[in-house]
C-alpha cells in the first residue's frame, strides 16, 4: 500500500506542514504554527502504527462500515412532539427574535 | 446505609420501606461532598431534580405500587449522555454551557425502572482518552491511588462506583471506555453488543462503534441495569429489533462444561507481569469450576488499535463538525473583517481540546482525497476480517477470556505521547470494531509502590451473547473476593 494511488498522493512519503494545514482547513481548526508543528509530528507517529495494517492481506474483502450487517429502516411518518424553539435557542450563542444569529453569509458585492 | 450495598439490597430495603429512595440518595450525596474533593468524579450533581425524583418513587411505593427492580437507587450519568434540564459538557470548553434539552433513552428507561439518575460523571472530552485526564474540567483520579488515573473515557462513572458513591453508574465504551476503567477501578463494567442499548442522547463519537452500558459492584447488578436498558428504540434506528432476554435468569446456572478460550496474543510479553499471573489465576478458577479452556489464536489483536485509529477518528471528524459555534455551545467574538470560516474555525480551535484536535486532524486526514483508499477503505476491510477471526474463534469456544488492559492504572501525566496512551486499549477496541460484547471484573491487585491497584479480567462473547457472558463472569465472581475489597478513600483525602 505504499504506491501513489490515482490523484498522486503517496501515503508512505512523509507529512508536510502545507498538508497539515490543509487538513486543518478542511476540518475548521484554527491553530498556531507551534500547533500545526506539533500536530505535523504526532500525526507521523500515529499513521507509522496505522501502518501495520499494511502487513494484513484484505485481498477481495469487502469494506465493513458497520458493526452489525442491516439495510435501511422505515418507519411509520406520524408527527410527534419536538422540541420547544425556546428551550433549542437556550443553547445558541447569539440570537434575534425566534432566530440564531450569524455573521453575514454571503457578501453583498456577490450580487446575492 | 453502606454506600458499598448492591442494587438488589439497597432496591429491596427501599421497596419494604425499610429506607426511604430520599435517604439512599441523600447518603450518596453525603458521601460525595466529602470525598468527591479528593476524586473529582461528578461534573455535577442535580439534588433538587433527584430529590423530586426520589420523593416520587416513596410515595409511589407508599400507595403500594410497583416501582421497578431499581427503585429508588441512585445512577450516575456520564457527562456526554443527554438529561433534562442538566448540563451535558461531555469534558469540553465547548459545550461548557450546554443545557440538555431533553433526556436520552436510557434515562427514561432508568426512571421507567425506578432509578434516580442524580449527577454527571466526568469523562475525557467528548470520550477520547483512556484516563479522564483529557476532562477540560480537571482530570479525575483513582480511588485506589489519586495519584492514578480511574482509566477513561467513562472514568468519573467508574470511580464514583469504586468509591461508593453509589451503587452503579452509566458509561459509554467506543474502544474500550467502559471496560478499561472498570479494570483500572476494580469494578464490574459492561459493553453490551452493539445496537442492544439505544444511543439516542448519546453525544456521538463513532457512531458505529458507540455502545452504552453500566458500571456496578457485581456482576448480578450489571445485568440488573442492562435490563432496564436493553432494548429497540424507536428513536435509534441502528438498535437490534429483537426483544432483550432475561439477563438474570442464568445467573447461577454452574459452568460446568462451558468453553473458554484464551487466546494466546493475549497474555503478551509486553503486558505487566501482574496481569499475566492474574489470568493465569483466573485459568485455574474455571478449571476449577469445570469449564473447559480452550487454547485458541486472535491474531489480528496485532492491528486493532491500528484499525480503530483510522475509524474511530473518521467518524468523529464527521459527527464533530456539529460543534461549529453556530447552533449551541461556545462561540468566539467575530473579529473585524473575519466571515463564518473564520468564526468556525477559531470557536472549534479555541473549544475543543489537544485530543480531539488531534482526532480530528487524524480523521479528516484520512479521510481526504488521495488517502481515502490506502486508510479508510484499508480499515473497513481488515474490520471484517476481525470479525470473521471472532466469528471463527467462537466456533471453537463460548466464551473468551484475557487482560482488559495490559498494565494496572498509570500516574496522571505520565502519558505523554499520545500513541502510547492508544495501546492502553490493545485488549478492548476489537469487541468494538465486531460489534460483540464484553464485560471487565475485578480479578486482582498489582501492589505497586504500597499501593494496591486492580486488574481487571475481560470476558468477550458473540453479538447477543450477554447472558453466557454473565454467567461466565457471575460465576468467577462467585468464587473469588476481589470485588469485596474497597478502597480506604479516609487515607486517600489525608494523603491528597
Amino acid at each position: 500500500m505504499t504506491t501513489p494511488d490515482a490523484s498522486g498522493n503517496h501515503p508512505g512519503s512523509p507529512i508536510t506542514i502545507d498538508e497539515v494545514r490543509h487538513v486543518a482547513e478542511l476540518a475548521r481548526l484554527a491553530m498556531s504554527d507551534a500547533e500545526l508543528e506539533a500536530c505535523r509530528s504526532e500525526l507521523v507517529s500515529i499513521l507509522g502504527h496505522i501502518a501495520t495494517i499494511d502487513g494484513v492481506n484484505v485481498e477481495g474483502v469487502a469494506p465493513m462500515a458497520h458493526a452489525i450487517d442491516m439495510s435501511n429502516r422505515l418507519s411509520e411518518d406520524v408527527p410527534g412532539d419536538s422540541l420547544a424553539v425556546e428551550e433549542v435557542l437556550a443553547n445558541a450563542p447569539a440570537v434575534e427574535d425566534r432566530f440564531i444569529a450569524v455573521p453575514k453569509v454571503l457578501d453583498p458585492g456577490d450580487g446575492a | 446505609m453502606s454506600t458499598h450495598g448492591t442494587i438488589s439490597e439497597l432496591a429491596g430495603r427501599i421497596r419494604t420501606r425499610e429506607m426511604t429512595a430520599v435517604a439512599a440518595l441523600e447518603a450518596c450525596l453525603g458521601s460525595i461532598d466529602r470525598y468527591d474533593g479528593t476524586i473529582s468524579s461528578f461534573q455535577c450533581t442535580s439534588a433538587d431534580i433527584a430529590r423530586a425524583r426520589a420523593e416520587a418513587i416513596d410515595r409511589r411505593i407508599d400507595a403500594g405500587e410497583d416501582v421497578g427492580p431499581l427503585a429508588g437507587v441512585p445512577i450516575a450519568i456520564k457527562d456526554n449522555i443527554v438529561t433534562r434540564g442538566e448540563p451535558t459538557t461531555c469534558g469540553s470548553r465547548i459545550l461548557e454551557q450546554f443545557q440538555s434539552p431533553y433526556d436520552a433513552t436510557v434515562i427514561h428507561r432508568l426512571n421507567d425502572a425506578g432509578a434516580v439518575p442524580f449527577g454527571k460523571t466526568r469523562c475525557d472530552e467528548f470520550a477520547m482518552g483512556s484516563g479522564t485526564e483529557y476532562c477540560a474540567f480537571g482530570p479525575v483520579h483513582n480511588p485506589w491511588d489519586t495519584s492514578r488515573v480511574p482509566g477513561g473515557s467513562s472514568g468519573g462513572s467508574a470511580a464514583a462506583v469504586a468509591a461508593g458513591f453509589c451503587p452503579a453508574s452509566i458509561g459509554s465504551d467506543t474502544g474500550g471506555s467502559i471496560r478499561q476503567p472498570a479494570s483500572l477501578c476494580g469494578v464490574v463494567g459492561l459493553k453490551p453488543t452493539y445496537g442492544r442499548v439505544s444511543r439516542y442522547g448519546l453525544v456521538s463519537f463513532g457512531p458505529s462503534l458507540d455502545q452504552i452500558g453500566p458500571f456496578a459492584r457485581t456482576v448480578e447488578d450489571a445485568a440488573l441495569v442492562l435490563q432496564a436498558i436493553a432494548g429497540e428504540d424507536v428513536h435509534d434506528s441502528t438498535t437490534i429489533d429483537t426483544p432483550a432476554e432475561d439477563y438474570l435468569k442464568d445467573l447461577h446456572v454452574p459452568i460446568d462444561g462451558l468453553r473458554i478460550g484464551l487466546p494466546r496474543e493475549y497474555l503478551d510479553a509486553g503486558n505487566d507481569p501482574a496481569v499475566n499471573d492474574m489470568v493465569n489465576a483466573a485459568v485455574e478458577i474455571y478449571r476449577g469450576l469445570g469449564a473447559e479452556i480452550v487454547d485458541v489464536q486472535l491474531p489480528l489483536t496485532d492491528v486493532g488499535i491500528a484499525t480503530y485509529y483510522v475509524i474511530g477518528p473518521a467518524e468523529a471528524s464527521s459527527n464533530l463538525a456539529r460543534f461549529d459555534g453556530i447552533r449551541y455551545g461556545r462561540r468566539v467574538a467575530p473579529g473585524a473583517g473575519e466571515g463564518l470560516f473564520d468564526l468556525y474555525a477559531r470557536s472549534r480551535g479555541e473549544g475543543f481540546g489537544a485530543e480531539v484536535r488531534r482526532r480530528i486532524m487524524l480523521g479528516t486526514y484520512v479521510l481526504s482525497a488521495g488517502y481515502y483508499d490506502a486508510y479508510y477503505k484499508r480499515a473497513l476491510q481488515v474490520r471484517r476480517l476481525i470479525r470473521r477471526e471472532f466469528e471463527d474463534v467462537f466456533q471453537q469456544c463460548d466464551v473468551l477470556m484475557g487482560p482488559t488492559t495490559p498494565a494496572p492504572a498509570f500516574r496522571i501525566g505520565s502519558l505523554t505521547d499520545p500513541l502510547s496512551m492508544y495501546l492502553c486499549d490493545r485488549y478492548t477496541v476489537n469487541a468494538n470494531i465486531a460489534g460483540i460484547c464484553g464485560v471487565s471484573l475485578p480479578a486482582g491487585f498489582a501492589e505497586v509502590e504500597g499501593r494496591s491497584l486492580p486488574l481487571g479480567l475481560q470476558l468477550q462473547a458473540p453479538a447477543l451473547g450477554e447472558r453466557t457472558l454473565l454467567r461466565a463472569a457471575r460465576m468467577f465472581e462467585a468464587n473469588t473476593d476481589h470485588h469485596d475489597r474497597t478502597p480506604d478513600l479516609d487515607a486517600m483525602a489525608m494523603d491528597s
